[in-house]
């Protein structure tokens, strides 16, 4: 069997001319011409090993006989545009490997709504700007605190990745924190911490942590070298040269953030995170007016358009959910919702984090105003209307019933524990009753 | 009702976004009317600077009484001084802005007098609701409006956000009636500032939205096309309970309800 199988591999090795398909192919009007043509279509490596391409095969023939070339795609763009997409995105990008790196630049993420922001994203270009200045084996580490969401770290330029994930980070814990980044500094011994300086929390921890090593950090840096940093000062009025610091706390757009290259999230670990009961004990969350906080900055919007005919359902609905009432230009125009409410290009630009549009069909100028929202839902009678193209989830159905089930499941996840005290209530009552 | 506790708030000069002339510093002057709202007449207010400075007029016609000045030159460090005037005094409350207006406009003065006093720092205060014995509940301003209730127990030092109360209008008269209590104290020359080279600031570049299209027709595709999402979830055929809990879900999820 061996030998039969080495007398093979040396025919396999052989070129062999097939003159019956050369002709085939060669004979644009003979019937098998088509099959022939598109099997060789991948690669074809010509006798001397180089590999062919056959520009007779490329493109068809058009309805009045011209030859056509579609490099747009554009055919089989209207049949399946969805797999076309799915294949654009498997393109892999080079992924760039750190083995025993002598160094670490940490970046701790802001992470709002447990996904990286683009200013995170900035940060982490910036600190592969620094590495690639050090020309040394510089690992970038992300730091990040609670849940994530993220699933595109690696895309990110995140070489390594400590998540910590306990329970004493949750919420507004900006004391666990900095126990934490203190063991990191510790176990680690980082050549810069790099911070957005963001009101999300970003700030805040920064200096705490240079407060506490008693380093000088720099705050609204944008030009950063790994010599010297241009920062803000005087609200935003001067320009500071300096040296640059070990920690540095970088405003948005401070350089570009990662493209063309995949890298390594790998897991790094920190123990024996030294916790003290905290001074500052978080109370939670405080239910504010919804309406009162700024379209432009609200989180959540519920926004209503030419579909929505129940008015006071709207309102009941919007205030259920907590959500901020936005408005398109045609619920306006007919008098249904203030000015102040119009999301688009002639009212106030958004950037909430989930957008609600009911009832609106998406004009180029509403779209233009909600560019920036992270997640869309779109409720619509219309399928092909552009809301529902752009929208993350999209429902089919009239806006009224949708509205009176979502204001209802509001009623029921907000009400579990007057419920409970109802409940209390009642059969306090009823042993009273039975004590009487 | 003013709860009995010791309030310092800590003032600067500021600057006028468009003229550029030395203001009431807009988050200091908040700090002063959360001061005044917490202790009354009793409120200190320091200063660590020039004395003869104008401004401080402004903050001094805000009804305050009187004015403490730590007298040092400009390039001083204000630190050393506010902390030997802060240690060992009976202080519960130490009010801040959270940025100065003018100079390296850090933030860190806060966070550093925290550090070296052992007091506890709250960033970002909108209103102090109460005080009960030694502990103090606030509210802290969060980005988009929110707000979050905080207990800390004293003493403590906070940095006031834009979100709280807007500093009252200041009287030119019992501004200048206002009495200043001048200490000669010992300051240090911030020698690392004195390196640095400052200049006006320079417009910061725009970020351009740079296409990667390989082709031309991918390029006039990028510039006209509107904007799309990646291919969302429809649902169509579900009955309308069943697309209100898929989109209540998905609301759940982004934590946007509560």
């Amino acid at each position: 069997m061996s030998h039969f199988s080495s007398e093979d591999s040396s025919l396999d090795s052989l070129l062999r001319r097939d003159p019956r398909t050369e002709w085939i192919a060669r004979n644009r009007l003979h019937p098998l011409h088509s099959a022939v043509a598109s099997t060789g279509q991948g690669e074809v490596r010509g006798p001397s090993g180089l590999l062919r391409r056959n520009p007779h095969v490329i493109g068809f023939i058009g309805p009045n006989g011209i030859k056509r070339i579609d490099r747009e795609n554009l055919s089989s763009a209207g049949l399946n545009s969805k797999k076309r997409t799915d294949e654009a995105k498997q393109t892999q990008l080079p992924l760039q490997i750190v083995e025993n790196p002598d160094g670490y630049i940490m970046v701790v993420a802001d992470m709002i709504g447990g996904r990286l922001t683009s200013h995170d994203k900035d940060i982490l270009g910036l600190a592969h700007q620094l590495v690639a200045e050090s020309n040394r084996n510089t690992v970038v580490v992300l730091v990040c605190f609670g849940e994530s969401k993220e699933t595109q770290f690696d895309l990110a330029g995140v070489d390594r990745l400590i998540h910590l994930t306990a329970d004493e980070f949750e919420g507004f814990a900006p004391e666990a924190r900095v126990a934490a980044l203190m063991q990191v500094e510790v176990q680690y011994q980082p050549e810069r911490w790099l911070f957005p300086d963001s009101v999300h929390g970003g700030t805040d921890l920064a200096c705490r942590l240079a407060a506490k090593l008693g380093e000088r950090p720099v705050a609204q840096a944008w030009q950063v070298t790994a010599s010297t940093t241009v920062s803000r000062g005087a609200s935003s009025s001067q320009d500071i040269l300096r040296e640059t610091p070990r920690i540095l706390m970088l405003m948005e757009e401070c350089a570009n953030a990662i493209e063309e290259t995949r890298h390594q999230v790998l897991p790094m670990f920190v123990d024996g995170i030294e916790q003290t009961p905290p001074n500052l004990v978080d109370q939670g969350l405080i239910a504010v007016d919804a309406n009162a906080v700024p379209l432009a900055e609200a989180e959540f919007i519920l926004s209503a358009g030419n579909g929505i005919h129940n008015w006071d359902q709207f309102h009941a609905t919007a205030l259920a959910l907590g959500a901020t009432e936005g408005a398109s230009r045609v619920a306006v125009d007919d008098g249904f919702m203030p000015r102040a409410r119009q999301v688009g290009a002639s009212g106030t630009w958004v950037t909430a984090r989930v957008y609600l549009a009911v009832g609106i069909s998406g004009a180029i100028q509403h779209m233009q105003g909600i560019g920036q929202c992270d997640k869309v839902v779109a409720i619509n009678t219309d399928v092909g209307c552009d809301m529902v193209k752009r929208a993350d989830l999209a429902v089919i159905a009239d806006s009224e019933e949708v509205l009176a089930e979502l204001s209802r499941l509001a009623e029921e996840y907000s009400s579990p524990k007057k419920r409970l005290s109802i409940n209390e209530e009642t059969k306090n009552q009823e042993e009273k009753s039975d004590a009487a | 009702m003013q709860p009995n506790i010791n309030v310092v708030s800590l003032v600067s000069v500021g600057r006028h976004p468009q003229s550029g002339r030395a203001r009431r510093a807009e988050q200091d002057g908040q700090a002063v009317e959360l001061g005044l709202k917490l202790a009354g007449k009793a409120l200190t207010v320091v200063h660590a600077g020039n004395a003869q400075e104008p401004v401080l007029r402004q903050y001094a016609g805000m009804g305050l009484p009187s004015l403490t000045v730590l007298a040092q030159e400009s390039n001083c460090d204000a630190l050393p001084v506010l902390v030997s005037f802060l240690k060992d005094k009976p202080i519960d409350v130490v009010l801040t802005g959270v940025r100065a207006e003018s100079g390296e406009s850090s933030g860190m003065l806060p966070y550093l007098l925290a550090e070296q006093l052992g007091w506890s720092l709250v960033p970002r205060v909108a209103d102090i609701i109460g005080v009960q014995g030694d502990e103090v509940e606030l509210l802290l301003a969060l980005p988009r409006g929110q707000r979050r209730a905080v207990k800390v127990k004293l003493p403590i030092i906070a940095s006031v956000d834009n979100a709280a109360q807007e500093a009252r209008q200041t009287a030119f008269g019992p501004g200048l009636r206002a009495q200043f209590n001048v200490l000669t104290v010992e300051s240090v020359v911030d020698e690392s500032a004195s390196r640095w080279q400052i200049n006006a600031a320079k417009p910061r570049p725009k970020r351009l939205k740079v296409v990667k299209a390989k082709t031309a027709a991918d390029r006039m595709k990028a510039a006209t096309a509107k904007p799309m999402g990646s291919g969302g979830k429809i649902m169509k055929d579900e009955t309308a309970a069943e697309k209100a809990q898929a989109i209540f879900d998905l609301l759940l999820e982004e934590k946007v309800v509560r």
